[in-house]
This record gives C-alpha cells, structure tokens and sequence, in this order.
C-alpha cells in the first residue's frame, strides 16, 4: 500500500509540473503585457514604465527560460512578485483562506445532500419523487453558474433583506409551503395510500401551525431557539437517528439516543460560562466531549444492541450539539443585525468591512456572506452526485448479494445502509475527484460576481494583465488540490473495495 | 456483440416473421433499429429534440446568418431610438383574459439602452453559441475518439505517452484551461478557432472512456479471429471494435457539447471568449447583470436560451443512453 501511495504521489507531481508548463505557456502568449501603458499621455514616463515592467516579467528572455527561472524560485519557495512588485506568497495567503472556505463548504453541502437525495431517488425509481428530482438535476446541470449567481443575489439577498424589515409570511405563502412540505414527506415517506394520507396531513399540519406561530411572533426579527425547542429538536434527532440505523424493534438504542439527547439539553441550561464567547478550539473539544459521552452512553445502556446504540447515541449527542450552536448563533442575531442594519445577507466581499465581534456574530459575519457563493456553487455539484448515487445505487440494488440478504431475512433498512448504501458509494468516491476541479472553476465565476478577493479573482486578474506569477500560484494551489484529490480518491477506491488489489 | 451487418443478413435469412409463442409477432431488428425505436420512446428525449430544433431554426432563420437575409426586420447592430424604456412588447395573455393580446409587436424581447433590438441580440449570441457548440462536438468527437482508440488498441508506449498527456490536461480544471487557451482566439478574433480551442480543452473525458472500452473489447474473440486472419491493425479498429463504441461515444460527446454550451458562456461572460462587436449570450448577461433591478428583461431573455438549449441536448444524451443500454427493461423495444 505504501509503495502504491507512492508511486502515485511521485506519477501526480511530474504530472503537475508538466501541466504548470502548459499554463505559464499558455499565460505568456495569451496578450500583451504592456497594453495598459500605451495609452499613457507622458512618452518619457511611459517609457521608464515599460522598462521596468519588462524588467520585472523579464520579458526579454524567451517563454522557456522564464519558466525555467519560476521553477527555480519556486523551488526556493518564492513564488515570485505580480506585475506591480507585491510579492504573490503575501497575496495567496489571504486569497486562500477566504476561497477555501467557499469551496470547501459548497463540496461538503453537496456530497451529504446530493447522496442522501440521490439514494432516495434510488429506492423509490419511478415514483413522482424520482421523477421531479431527475428534472431538477438536469435543471441545475443546465444552469449557467452565473445567471444562478446574480438571480440569487437579488432574489435571496435584496429581497430577503427587505423583506427581514417586517418578517410577517403572507397566508397564501404559508398555505403553498406547508403544501409543498406534505408532498415531500409523503413521497419520501411512502408507503401504501392510508400512511401515505396521514403523513400528508401530519406534514402540512406542523408546517402551516410552525410557520403561523413564526410569522406572528416576528421570530425573524430576533430569532432564538430557547430550551423547548431545542429539547423537541433534539428528541427529534434522536427518533430520527435511531428510525435509520436500527428501528424501533429492540429499545436499547432508541433509549441510549434519548439519554444523550438528554443529555445534551442538560448541558445546554448550564452552558452559558462555556459557550458564551469561546474561542476557535473550544468547539472541536467539546465535539470531542460529545463523541466520548456518546460513546459510554451508547455502551453502558447497550445491553444486546451495544454497537448499534453507541452510533446512535453518539449521533444524537453530535446533532443535539449541533442545534445547540444554531441556538447560540441565532440569539448572536439581535446584536449582529444592527450593525449591518437589518440586511445580513451580504451580495459582496467575504466579511464586513473593520468587522469586530463575538464568536457567534463572526459566525454569522462569515455565514451571511458565504451563503449566497455556496449556494451557487452547490446546484451543479448537486446535481451531479444526485444523478451518480443514484445510478449507482441502483446498480447496486440489482445485485445477487442483495437479493441475499432479503432472502436471508434482514430488514429492508438493514439491507440498504449495510449493504446497498456501501458498496454504491465506492464509485462517488471517484466522482469526488473530478467534481472538485469544477467547483474551482466555478469559484472562479462567482468569485467575480460576489466581489470576493479570492483566488479565482487573483487568476482573473493576473490573466487580464498578462502577469504569470498570480496566475501560476493560483495554478499551484488548485492544480495542486486536484491532484491530491485525485489522489486520495485512488486510495480510498483501493482501500474500500476490497476486490482492488493494490 | 453482433455488427449490424451480420445482423442484417440474418434477419433477411429469416425474412418471414412467425407468430411467437403469445401471438406477438417476432420481429428481427438490428442493433441500430432498436436504439432509434427506444429513443423515440423516450419522451424527455423527444422533447429536447424538439426544442433545440426550433431553437436552432429560430436563431438562424430570423435574422438570417452570412448572405442570406432572414424574416426580422432588425438587425443586432442598428441602434435607435429607445420606446417606452426598452420594455419588452410580446403579449402573451389574449384580450378576453384582460392582458395585450397575442402579439410579438416591434421589440419582442425589449431593447437595450442604446435602442438596439434584443431579439436580434439574443438571436445573434445564440446563432454563436450553436456554432461553437457544434465545434466542440466535432473536435472532442474525432480528437477524444482517436486518442483512445490509438491507446486501449496500441498499449505499451503509446498507450502511456498518450494517457501521461491526458492526465496532465485533466490535472487542469477546464475553466482555467479554457480560459489560458481562449486568448489564443481572442488574438484571432475568429469564433471558429475559439470553438476548436474549447474542443481541444474537454475531449479528454471521453479519450479515457473510450480507451476504457477499446481495453475490453479487444479481448474479444471477434478480434482474436481478425488478427489470426491477418487484418491490419487499422481495420480491426474502425471495421470491428469501433462500431461497437458507437454507444459510449455517442453519449459521451453529447453530455460533453452540453457542458461545452456552458463554458463557453462562463468564458464570454469572464471576458475571455467572444469579443465584442460580436455577442454571445454570456457576454450579454454580463453586460446586463447590474440591470436586473430596473431592466429585468435584459437579463432573463439570454439566460433562458442558454438554459433552453443546454437542457435539450442534457436531456437528448440522456435519451441515447437510456436508448444504447441493453438491460433497459422499462421501454420495450
């Protein structure tokens, strides 16, 4: 396995090093690097400025040595100066940050939505849920990227933020919403025409009841969660999680994911000196905390379905956390809202200007200016994964094992996530290689549309001026990813799939 | 898997068709009758099939392309004066239901600010789009068929040479390929060669397929008898294993035109693909985004059409693989 990895890391350098070839090529020649100084009105100066501009892009030497020189710095670790002296190393490192986040959040969105919905497409093929899915993926596979970005910037954006002014939802919007969210549930749900009745009325219910108690306390106005909900919400995961991995048939787990939903809300009444301000590395802990305690939960009340009640006991406890840190951020609102007057989702730049505040208001600093990007960026990757999990899935369920299993007696939940789920996931993970290139593309677009000082800017720019030292860097750290991605998505294959033999 | 010429003949071997077992009629088909009947049947398929048709149509008979004049009285350059703030007069809700009446009038799609007509616009950056749309199906169809063909049937050198340059154009995402590149067709300012540029950018997905397919097929026993028999090498590829990847190709090339569409209007909108005077629909809502609050229209009409065409060639592609896979059980052939 080492040699493998090995092998594969040497194969992926030379590759990169080859393609950042064929990219500071292709920079050099694709324009003139000195159009922007023929217009200039002093001849003399214009002249002292071209010199020294040929001398820093040393453009008297030929395309191969210039590269040859990058090379060279970069092997030193200098990734060299753009076309006005400002040394790249200083430039990528703000850049990067701000892209990553981006880029990172739409990846992460995208792979757990699009294989949860492309999963359930698979298990109800040819039902109106499969079919309205199937469109809407090949709706957001159409979807140019940026005539999605700006729609959102003014649908989600401006209008939300005016409407945030007096946050009272209409009736006829309350009526379709808790329609739209029967429909859901009833499809996702299935079942034969009786179950399939109560869980449309159940659903529209709850909606309409939640949303009419929301629009008339102005909740959105100064939002917060408060003990009761979040007991209810984290009774609810624990019902949830215990429904996916073991069902209701034995009660050890379902009592373990209880405890620690239990748990979690006791922590929550006495947790203000904690979590009031804390700093980066406080969450990570206390997430740790979380598994640790679900851990013991799930073992000391196991009993027979130990290993099943340790799993959801600890992904209760995670949720359970989870609801907790949105309480805390929504109540961060009130103060957070006056300081952006009333509008927190932001259309440009990737934080508010000489920001300063608590965790929970950055949090929600970075949340509101992420959301649009993220949003964007997510709908294709969206789409793909939706469309590969769920042919997959299908292949998978078509399989002689499967039919096994049931022959066997093993439920039908059983089957799937321990079965079907697995082996269908072997070949996203290949898919999550390549998709990454395409979000970086993609960053690139909405990076220019939000005004963020990103990466995908540094490139756009540095190719516009004919400067290679930007864009190479960028190159670097994109090309770079890919092909780390690449790479791990090689071994995961290998690692997974246990008729590979590696 | 049989060609369609060993098909053909035995089905006019048997030219009678005998009543089966049910009283349903068995009819020998070829390979090629059978991927056409489930195509049709596809209804999704039919659908794009037909919107891109009356795209294609719309876009070069309306404001006519080269010498030959078209049926709009407008053309994408003429400015004029600006009516009723450029808004759009198509009516589409008929007079008895209280709206304008069913009418195109003189600026279907409204005008700019300049008072240029924008259905001649949009026409004009669609008539674009579709050029280099079919470009870039050309160039990935022959380039990407050829590259893997010559490596899954050579191996050995050529084989590696032709992947390790593969790979290496796949560790470059393809926006930023493409966009490096296109400033070889800005220079030219030639929406040909920015088409080929762009095939030359995306053909790699399906060289790897189609190496893919050639690994297993040239396993095959039909290709064995080939050899034994003498056939060259040349032969063998196109008369017997490459009909047999008309599927994967197909489909591939496609689904590969359709992200083509889209990229080649993230560049125009980047500034980086068509330049102007000339439009494509990229450029326009690149032009127009700040617009969307006062001049909605000038934003929506490109990005429908590029919505509208890149969804019927996403659903067609799905419709032929749908239609190429044989364990489809769902239409019946």
């Amino acid at each position: 396995m080492a040699i493998f990895i090995i092998r594969r890391l040497v194969i992926s350098v030379l590759t990169l090093l080859a393609a950042t070839f064929i990219v500071y090529v292709g920079t050099a020649v694709s324009g003139d690097p000195m159009q922007d100084l023929y217009g200039l009105q002093d001849a003399g100066d214009a002249e002292r400025q071209m010199d020294e501009r040929r001398r820093v892009l040393q453009l008297d030497t030929p395309i191969p040595l210039r590269y040859l020189s990058w090379l060279a710095g970069l092997l030193r670790g200098d990734l060299g100066q753009n076309i006005r002296g400002q040394d790249v190393s200083a430039l990528l490192a703000n850049a990067v940050a701000a892209t990553l986040q981006m880029v990172i959040a739409a990846t992460v969105l995208a792979i757990v939505f699009g294989i949860v919905t492309g999963i359930a497409s698979a298990l109800r093929q040819y039902s109106g849920f499969d079919y309205a899915l199937t469109f809407a993926a090949f709706l957001f596979f159409s979807l140019p990227v940026f005539w999605v970005a700006v729609m959102l910037k003014q649908y989600v954006a401006i209008e939300f933020n005016n409407w945030l002014r007096d946050p009272v939802i209409p009736g006829p919007v309350i009526l379709v919403a808790s329609a739209i969210n029967a429909v859901v549930w009833m499809a996702i749900l299935g079942g034969d025409r009786q179950r399939r009745l109560t869980t449309l009325g159940v659903a529209f219910a709850a909606a309409a009841v939640s949303l009419e108690f929301l629009s008339a306390t102005q909740w959105f106005a100064d939002p917060g969660l408060g003990p009761v909900a979040v007991l209810v919400l984290a009774v609810g995961a624990a019902f949830g999680v215990t429904f996916l991995i073991s069902g209701f048939r034995y009660r050890p787990p379902l009592v373990s994911a209880l405890v620690a939903a239990a748990v979690g809300c006791g922590f929550y009444l006495v947790s203000e000196p904690v979590l009031a301000d804390p700093s980066v590395w406080m969450i990570p802990l206390l997430a740790m905390a979380t598994v640790a305690t679900g851990l013991a939960i799930g073992y000391l009340l196991g009993g027979l379905q130990r290993r099943q009640a340790m799993v959801t006991a600890t992904a209760t406890g995670l949720l359970t956390g989870g609801v907790i840190m949105i309480d805390y951020l929504l109540q961060a609102y009130a103060g957070y809202a006056q300081r952006v007057r009333g509008r927190p989702i932001s259309t440009v730049g990737s934080q508010t200007p000489n920001f300063q505040g608590d965790f929970w208001q950055a949090g929600l600093d970075s949340g509101g200016h992420l959301l649009l990007p993220t949003l964007a960026l997510m709908l294709v990757s969206f789409a793909v994964y939706t469309r590969y999990t769920r042919a997959s899935m299908l292949e998978v369920m078509n399989q002689d094992y499967i039919r096994t299993a049931r022959a066997k007696g093993l439920t039908e939940r059983t089957v799937v996530t321990k079965h079907g789920f697995r082996n269908a996931l072997i070949p996203v993970t290949t898919l999550m290689a390549f998709d990454f290139g395409a979000v970086i593309g993609g960053a690139v677009i909405t990076e220019t549309i939000f005004g963020w000082q990103g990466m995908g800017f540094m490139f756009i720019t540095g190719l516009n001026q004919v400067d290679p030292a930007p864009v190479m860097a960028f190159f670097l750290v994109a090309g770079g990813s890919v092909v780390v991605f690449n790479m791990l998505a090689d071994i995961a294959y290998a690692y997974l799939d246990p008729r590979i033999r590696v | 898997m049989s060609t369609e010429l060993e098909r053909t003949e035995s089905a006019r071997a048997s030219a009678t068709a005998p009543a089966g077992v049910d009283g349903i009629a068995v009819v020998a088909r070829t390979q090629g009758q059978m991927v056409r009947r489930r195509f049709f049947r596809h209804r999704a398929a039919i659908a794009g099939m037909l919107t891109l048709a009356f795209v294609i149509l719309l876009a070069y008979t309306s404001i006519g392309f080269g010498p030959v004049t078209g049926w709009w009285d407008k053309t994408y350059v003429s400015t004029g004066p600006v009516i009723d703030g450029g808004r759009p007069t198509l009516g589409l809700v008929p007079n008895f239901l209280g709206g304008d009446g069913i009418r195109l009038g003189e600026h279907p799609f409204g005008q700019d600010n300049v008072g240029k007509d924008y259905f001649a616009l949009v026409m004009r950056g669609t008539q674009r789009s579709l050029v280099i749309a079919f470009l870039i199906g050309i160039v990935v169809t022959v380039v990407g068929t050829l590259v893997g063909a010559i490596a899954g049937f050579f191996r050995g050198r050529v084989e590696g040479v032709l992947m390790r340059l593969t790979d290496t154009m796949i560790a470059i995402p393809t926006l930023i390929f493409a966009a490096v590149l296109a400033a070889v067709a800005r220079g030219t300012g030639n929406i040909i060669v920015l088409g080929i540029v762009l095939g030359l950018v995306t053909w790699t997905n399906l060289a790897r397929l189609v190496r893919g397919e050639f690994l297993s097929l040239r396993e095959k026993e039909f290709v064995e008898s080939a050899r034994a028999v003498g056939t060259s090498p040349w032969r063998i590829i196109h008369k017997h294993i490459l009909p047999n990847t008309v599927s994967v190709i197909t489909v591939t090339a496609t689904l590969t035109v359709a992200a083509g569409i889209l990229l080649e209007t993230a560049l125009s909108f980047l500034g980086l693909g068509v330049q102007p005077p000339d439009v494509s629909l990229g450029s326009l809502v690149s032009q127009y985004q700040t617009a969307f609050q006062s001049r909605p229209w000038l934003f929506w009409w490109p990005g429908l059409f590029i919505v509208a065409i890149a969804l019927s060639v996403n659903f067609i592609g799905d419709g032929l693989r749908d239609a190429f896979d044989p364990r489809q059980t769902r239409v019946r052939a």
